[in-house]
């Protein structure tokens, strides 16, 4: 029996791989300049919206008549709606509302996605039911099935994420199943079954986490579609109802005014853009760096 | 009849295919003692991968029908319930694949799949089942096994990684190790290091081994008897010696026939068995390896041989065995004169 380690000496060497692996994988993404602006772009946006209540005076709900429609300046950054409502507060709050609406649905499609997908890739009598059910709500226009769920709703913030789960979990789901009948059919599943392993065990400990990488890429890019669509959905007044400040209500604010007051366009837009472009960089950036084969290629 | 590990009693596996059953094992009965290990042979979809997986039952049971009988000490695995079942697999009969490139978890250390292996069946605590892994590995021959448990399958060579199976399949001391073609995917040295180390550790734990493989060098190698498969049927059984010594069935003279030696002249023409493997849905009617066989008769043809028993503990599906072996086997070169015999 060569070679015997002390337990220090393995202990050590445990986490001195393990360090090393996580030094590798930091590096890689941030040689990576895209995601690394798209992830800054992310916590720039996101750390906005959090403490942003500490440095603008003015709430989004107060009204100043007397103000009304003014221009970019220093009292109010971003100028003042035509209710004389300070815009920068109010496009802070709505990026809070796109944020939560958008991690939510990422959350919730992300774990529903996962059940559907991967018991529909193991189970064929179920595959055959739910996919049929994700054919049908797939072929609806994501904006259109929407709008249909928020009206049968009622236009609530919650409902806004309900509506968005249904209509992008399909998406995911297909996602993990594809993903997991590939994993499946691979001999180490089969090696498990010979072991002895339940069902339970081989989707949730060994499919699932070996169809992580393509369902976290899939989440950042429902993260932006949702900001988009719930965006669209309150410019058509079937989202976030209208005092609350939100992207979509802020440009349906700004649309009746906008030859007087282009700041109450630009800004909102500007802001929509930037989330979506900043989480689309991440993404990207994610897949690079989770998906082997694009990884081995740039070394 | 302690010793008897497992029996396989004329077991037939069908598959409901959209062209209908197709029956991929038929009539098939073999043997395994304890100590003993049983190569089965025979040539890509014969059927001796689907008997394996029939052993561990495997197969997706939606489209596979069984009959038969799979006694595992005297219990019929085909009658067991589902959690009987878990308790029997990796437990008391474990398996080793063909690829050890994708046998392993990608996303899990090895050792962490070990672990799991034996959490499944043996009542150890985490600390302990790491031990025990790291032993394994040793076991298997790994150098530096205490740092090889942390590392990724994709850190490991072929012949590491179908250890590291070896481990994870022994781990738990089965009684019956199956070894699907555990050596095919490898090269020449490793094949030659992996096959001493199942030996080696099948006299260690004195488990009865199955060994599926269509390389006769293989056999040779670890084997104590021999099933030669051919298109789903068990057409001779033997030990190894006498299958090497004297083969009885045309079709094992044929495979025997087809390896080249190294002595002997080099521009000497390989043996071939001419024709090719029926498929399953175009079987033909009496002896299935009658449209390739130099010897066949109209009786072949028309009339299915049995399994007969020949001298002490042999087995043999053929109508003239007899008389081939008093002709000398399988020509050589010689294909005009049964082509005589034939018409």
């Amino acid at each position: 029996m060569q070679n015997l380690l002390t337990t220090e000496q393995l202990n050590s060497l445990k986490s001195e791989m393990k360090k090393k692996h996580r030094d590798l994988l930091v590096k890689r993404f941030f040689s990576n300049k895209l995601a690394l602006f798209g992830s800054i772009l992310m916590t720039v946006i996101v750390l906005l919206a959090i403490i942003s209540p500490f440095f603008t005076s003015f709430t989004p709900y107060e009204l100043d008549p007397v103000k009304r429609l003014q221009p970019p300046g220093a009292e109010h950054f971003f100028g003042t709606d035509n209710y004389g409502r300070d815009l920068f507060s109010r496009i802070v709050n709505g990026a809070r509302v796109s944020l939560i609406i958008g991690f939510a649905v990422a959350i919730i499609t992300s774990i529903l996605g996962m059940i559907i997908g991967l018991y529909s890739a193991y189970y064929k009598k179920l595959d055959g039911v739910l996919m049929r059910i994700s054919d049908g709500l797939m072929a609806f226009p994501a904006i259109l099935l929407a709008i249909a769920i928020m009206a049968s709703l009622g236009p609530r913030l919650e409902n806004v994420i309900i509506a968005l789960v249904i209509v992008f979990t399909p998406s995911v789901a297909r996602t993990v199943r594809s993903a997991a009948l590939v994993v499946k059919e691979q001999t180490y599943v089969e090696a498990l079954r010979a072991q002895g392993a339940s069902a339970s065990r081989i989707i949730w400990l060994n499919i699932a986490t070996n169809v992580l990488s393509p369902l976290i890429v899939q989440a950042t890019f429902i993260f932006a579609d949702s900001i988009i669509i719930e965006a669209a959905l309150s410019f058509l007044g079937a989202g976030i109802p209208a005092p609350d400040p939100s992207w979509g209500n802020l440009l349906y604010d700004g649309k009746t005014v906008i030859f007087n007051a282009w700041w109450m366009t630009l800004f909102p837009g500007i802001a929509i853009m930037l989330s979506v472009f900043g989480l689309n960089l991440f993404g990207d950036g994610l897949r690079d760096l989770l998906d082997p084969h694009t990884t081995k290629a740039k070394k | 009849m302690s010793d008897l590990l497992l029996e396989v009693k004329n077991l037939k596996v069908h598959f409901d295919t959209e062209n209908g059953r197709v029956t991929a094992v038929d009539d098939v009965s073999f043997s395994v003692k304890q100590g003993e290990t049983v190569g089965v042979v025979g040539e890509s979809g014969c059927g001796k991968s689907v008997t394996a997986e029939s052993i561990l039952r495997l197969l997706d049971e939606k489209h596979t029908n069984y009959e038969g009988n799979i006694f595992f000490q005297e219990k019929d695995i085909l009658r067991f319930r589902y959690s009987e079942l878990q308790k029997l697999r990796g437990n008391d009969i474990s398996m080793i694949f063909q690829d050890p490139m994708s046998s392993l978890n990608p996303v899990y250390t090895v050792g962490n799949q070990i672990v799991e292996a034996l959490l499944l069946h043996q009542n150890l605590t985490k600390k302990e089942a790491e031990e025990k892994a790291v032993d394994m590995l040793r076991l298997t021959g790994i150098p530096l096994p205490e740092k090889r448990v942390n590392e990724y399958p994709h850190e490991l060579s072929g012949g590491m990684r179908q250890r590291v199976m070896i481990a994870m399949a022994l781990s738990c001391k089965p009684k019956l190790l199956i070894a699907d073609e555990p050596t095919t995917a490898l090269d020449v040295t490793i094949q030659s290091q992996i096959l001493d180390l199942i030996k080696d550790l099948k006299d260690e734990f004195n488990m009865g081994t199955i060994m599926i493989t269509h390389d006769l060098g293989v056999v040779a190698e670890v084997c104590t008897k021999v099933v030669v498969m051919y298109l789903g049927q068990v057409i001779e059984e033997a030990s190894v010696e006498s299958i090497f010594s004297s083969p009885l069935h045309p079709y094992t003279q044929g495979l025997l026939k087809s390896i080249p030696h190294i002595e002997g002249p080099r521009d000497e023409k390989l043996y071939v068995i001419e024709g090719k493997v029926p498929t399953l849905n175009q079987i033909p009617a009496g002896c299935r390896f009658a449209p390739r066989c130099e010897f066949a008769t109209d009786l072949c043809r028309t009339e299915k041989p049995q399994l007969d028993s020949y001298e002490n503990d042999r087995k043999v599906r053929c109508w003239h065995f007899k008389e081939i072996q008093e002709k000398g086997g399988v020509m050589n070169g010689n294909r005009n004169e049964s082509d005589k015999v034939r018409s």
